[in-house]
Formats: C-alpha cells, structure tokens, sequence
C-alpha cells in the first residue's frame, strides 16, 4: 500500500487532535506516514501518540531551520518526504499554517489542493462544506499528488489501531531567500480555554451583550463547558472582544459539537461560520431574529438572566 | 516602492450564492458581484505604503469582462494602473491555475511588494497568497495585521492560532492582508472622475504565454464531482423564557448528552 503523509501539528510536546483524524483519514487510504518538523529533539515526545493514532512510520525532520523560517520547512521537508516514498496523498490540517504550506508544496510538486474538507474516503474523493455549509461539495484532485487539507473536530472516532511508529530521520533544504524569518511568537491569553477552531464546545456573544464589562457572562458559561470563547463581528467591531475569537465568513469557522449563541441575531455572515456546527442552541430577546431558523434549542429572552442560570445548572448537573 | 495589489470580484457576502447544478461551480451571474472586502484593505495598504515611500500601486485581477468593475473601484480609490487578465480559456481556474495565471501576469510588471487578501470570501482556499510566492521564489509574509517596511527590510505581524507571530523578510515579497490591518478609504468624486483617465491594461492566456492545454475547468487540478445543496436546517424547540429557560436549556443538553 501506498503511503500517505500526515504534517503532525504539535504544541508544547502534544500532538494536537486534528493529528490523530489525519492519522484516521490516512489508514482509510494507506500507510498512515506522520511527518514531524521540528527543532531537534521535537519528535521524541511525540512519537508514542503518533503510533498510538496508527503512525507506521514517523519521519522525523529536525533542525534549526525549522523554528527559523515561516512555513517553507515544512514544504521543504514534505517534498523531500513525497520524492522518495510517492505518497498516495498528503494531508494536513486546515488551520493558518496548514492551508499555507498545502499551496505552497502543491505548487512545488505540482499537486492538485483540496482546502478545508470534511472528510476523506478511500478513492481519495473527498467532501468540502462550501458558503458556510449551504452546499456539501464531492471533490478530487486530478492532477498531481492530492494535498488536502482536513477542518478540525471533522472526524469522530480515531483511529483503534496503533502503528509501529518507526523512526525515520530525513534531511531538508531551507532557501533563506524565499522565506520570511520567524522572529518571534506571542501567545496572546487565552488561560486554559480550548482553541476556538479545534474546541468541541464554543460559547459565542453578540452585540445584545452590549458591553466588553458583560463578556464574562459569556465566558463563564464557556467555562463551565469547558469551551472555547468565540464573539460575533458586531460584537468584535463594538470593541467587546478582542477580534481573534471571532466567528463567521470574516473570522473563525467553527463545527463544534455544542454551539452557544448568545445576543447573536444570526447574519449571514455569522452563520457562515457556524452553522455545520452540531448542536446549536441560542438566546436571543428578539423573536424574530434569523439565528432561530437554525437553532435546535432558542429561548426567546434576557440573556443576562438565562445564561447565568444555565451556567448554574450545569454546574449542578456537574457535581 | 512599486507595488502590485490582488483584488477579486466575488458575489456578495450578503446575498444567496449559489453553485451551477451542472459542475458544481459558482455561479457568479445569480449573486451581486463585489470587491471583496479584504481586497479594498490590500489596496488602501498599498496605498498608504505609496504614500510614505513612494512608488505606484498597481491592480491586478483575474475574472471575465464584468470584473473590470473592481479594477474601477481600485482606481477610484488611488490606485494609479490596473491589469485585468481576461481570457474566456480561463474560465473555471481552481487555485493552481489562478495562482499561475497571476505569477505569469506579475512576471510582466516591476514591483518590490505583492499584496494580497489572506482569503477570499467564495473559494476560502487562502492559498493563493502561498502558491504565488513559491511559484516566483519569494518570501512570503502572510496572514499579517501590520506592516512596516525600512528599507529593503519589511517586517510584519502574522495571525497565528492563540497570538501573533514577528516576522521579518527581505523585498521583493508576497503579503497577505487580514481585515485588523486597516479602514479601506471611500473613492470620493474626484477620484471616480480620475480612474476613468488612468491606464487599463488587458491581458489574454497568449499574452501570458501560459500553455492552453494547462488552462480552464477542463484541465484544472481538481474537479468537482457533485455539489448538492444542505438539506435546510430544521428549526428545533423554541421557547420564551418564564423565568426557567435556562434550567430548560441545561435539561435538553443533559437529555443530549453534551453534558
């Protein structure tokens, strides 16, 4: 069987989830291959869970270079990977960095680029949600190595079967002088919450919260869930949240299984963003407002009242 | 500083879009055709970076003969020349594609900086910005909120997940622009009456020198197999709250198992 290659996304010595549903996806089609490209040192603390997600082999592309440059390493050492082993497809994930490096390695190994799917099934065509999740979409690539890149939180159960996990070390090129150098990275805080692409639950709030001083309304009830934070444009561009967490056409685009909308009326625009999502539940005072076309769960009402006695109960529910 | 801006006419955000039932591709005559947005932010960011270094900005876009409407609107604001890659054998370009189309079209202009949006809003690939620079072996400084160039020295701050990200670059470089990098300007009159004067360049798939064989829907690295529309969300429960709609709430996630 042919192998296909998975970038492992990593942070802090974790392998991030999306890593085992590319891991899943890739044994549907072949030899589950992860790709780690790292500093020296990286791989070793993330091999057993790259086996444990069904890794057979595990390429391990270190150096210095990597932490340097912006994105060309891992084009460098994924082309270098694909050259000698022709992989039957390349996945990795569809955040920022991920969609990037997918461009700009299709370009060099002259691929076709499925972006931000859903799934992908053993003939290697592969569903896409396009405008917001009014359409699903059936697509290949025809030419080339298919690069594709799968949206977070989009598979379910990963996969049971661990891999052998062999250590397999390459060598890659960096060129300096078609690469932007990575100076520093700021982590911006966010305390203990999840991701707002990756997290399973995502407690969003709207204009109707009406101030930045009322947005720990809505972050406590994220809290409680263990969710992640989002927030509207109308509320970003209001100044009630800072614009990173925002959801919709313009910001994040979020599939969580628990959505919670609080004082979103629903524009199109947010609805873009999130209405792929599982389970959405929302409060909102206006009857009318067009996020209850979509929702499985609205009240109608004050949110200042139903979201801390919501957050209360579930507290209860907890202990 | 010469600098190119990518700008793309796509179908309003705000209206239905729809796919052509036949090949699963946009329709782009059933939506109302716009500037998208984050492409008005490239070109005021290539403005405002005229306007303290130097240079002209150019605009430069891919789409048939309607999207001359956006080049228009670039112009108006201030930009000084525009490029519309036009070619009918272009017609159904997935990213690869446009992504050549447009390194061809750059290879034929002078310029110490590209700018472009961090996505579009109809095709979301955001991978253009990335192909490009590859394809002319350029740095590439994307997905950035701020720009400051000394020099030949350009440096910026990427979006990344959870922060932001300093990077530094040499120029020539491709940029993406995110929508925190700046306020567009309105084109006031004066500058409508000025676009209709300032000089408008086509260019054709022969101009480009881009093999046909490489070009359009039929020949694209992807193909559509089928797209069908989402089943229409039913709406669920709907309840006013008497003063328990939250307890209520907590029982149907309970009762769902979500907690």
């Amino acid at each position: 069987m042919s192998e296909v290659l998975v970038l492992v996304d990593s942070i802090d010595g974790q392998v991030r989830k999306v890593t085992g549903e590319l891991l899943t996806v890739a044994a549907k089609i072949g030899t589950p291959a992860a790709v780690v490209v790292g500093a020296p040192g990286t791989a070793a603390a993330l091999s057993g869970q790259l086996a444990a997600w069904g890794a057979e082999i595990i390429y391990v592309a270190e150096s210095a270079a990597a932490t340097t440059y912006l994105i060309t390493p891992q084009v460098s050492a994924l082309a270098t990977v694909a050259a000698s082993a022709a992989p039957a497809a390349i996945l990795l994930a569809a955040t920022i960095d991920g969609r990037e490096i997918a461009g700009r390695l299709a370009v060099r190994l002259d691929g076709g680029v499925l972006a931000d799917v859903s799934d992908v099934n053993a003939d290697l065509t592969a569903t896409q949600s396009v405008f917001g999740g009014s359409y699903t979409v059936t697509s290949k690539v025809t030419r080339g190595i298919p690069i594709i890149t799968l949206r977070p939180n989009s598979i379910q159960e990963l996969a049971a079967t661990a891999g052998a996990g062999t250590l397999t070390p390459i060598t890659f090129e960096v060129d300096p002088a078609a690469s932007a150098t990575l100076v520093a990275v700021h982590p911006e805080v966010v305390g203990d919450r999840p991701e707002l692409g990756a997290a399973s639950v995502v407690v969003s709030g709207g204009r109707g919260v009406g101030s930045a001083e009322n947005f720990p309304i809505v972050e406590a009830l994220a809290d409680v869930l263990g969710g992640a934070v989002g927030a509207s444009r109308a509320a970003v561009d209001s100044g009630y949240y800072p614009h990173q967490f925002q959801v919709g056409q313009t910001g994040t685009t979020v599939s969580p299984q628990l959505y919670i909308a609080l004082g979103i009326s629903g524009a199109i625009q947010h609805r873009a963003g999130m209405q792929t999502s599982k389970m959405i539940v929302a409060v909102n005072k206006d009857a009318d407002a067009p996020i209850f076309e979509i929702t499985d769960f609205g009240v109608v009402g004050d949110l200042f009242k139903v979201a801390p006695q919501l957050t209360d109960a579930i507290a209860a529910h907890q202990s | 500083m010469d600098i190119v801006v990518l700008i793309k006419q796509v179908p309003d955000t705000y209206s239905e879009r729809t796919l052509r039932q036949a090949d699963g591709i946009l329709d782009r005559d059933s939506a109302d055709a716009v500037i998208d947005e984050i492409d008005s932010r490239g070109v005021e960011a290539g403005l405002q970076l005229t306007e303290a270094h130097g240079g002209q900005v150019t605009v430069l876009t891919m789409g048939p003969n309607r999207a001359v409407e956006v080049l228009r609107k670039a112009l108006a604001m201030g930009a000084h020349k525009a490029v519309h890659i036009n070619d009918d054998r272009l017609a159904g370009a997935d990213a690869m594609q446009t992504s050549a189309a447009l390194a061809a079209a750059l290879k034929t202009l002078t310029f110490d900086l590209v700018i472009a949006g961090n996505e579009s809003t109809d095709g979301r690939t955001a991978s253009v910005p990335a192909m490009l620079a590859e394809r002319l072996g350029l740095p590439q400084v994307t997905f950035v909120r701020s720009i400051d160039i000394q020099g030949s020295t350009l440096t910026a701050e990427r979006v990344v997940e959870g922060g932001y990200a300093e990077l530094a670059a040499t120029l020539p470089a491709v940029i993406s622009v995110t929508e925190k990098i700046n306020e567009p300007r309105y084109p006031n009159f004066k500058g409508i009456m000025a676009a209709k004067s300032k000089p408008l360049t086509t260019l054709t798939l022969d101009d480009l020198g881009l093999p046909v064989d490489e070009a359009g829907l039929a020949n694209a690295w992807t193909t559509v197999l089928e797209a069908a529309p989402r089943p229409l969300r039913a709406a669920g429960q709907k309840v006013a709250d008497s003063g328990e709609a939250g307890n209520q709430v907590a029982q149907f996630l309970a009762a769902s198992r979500l907690i």
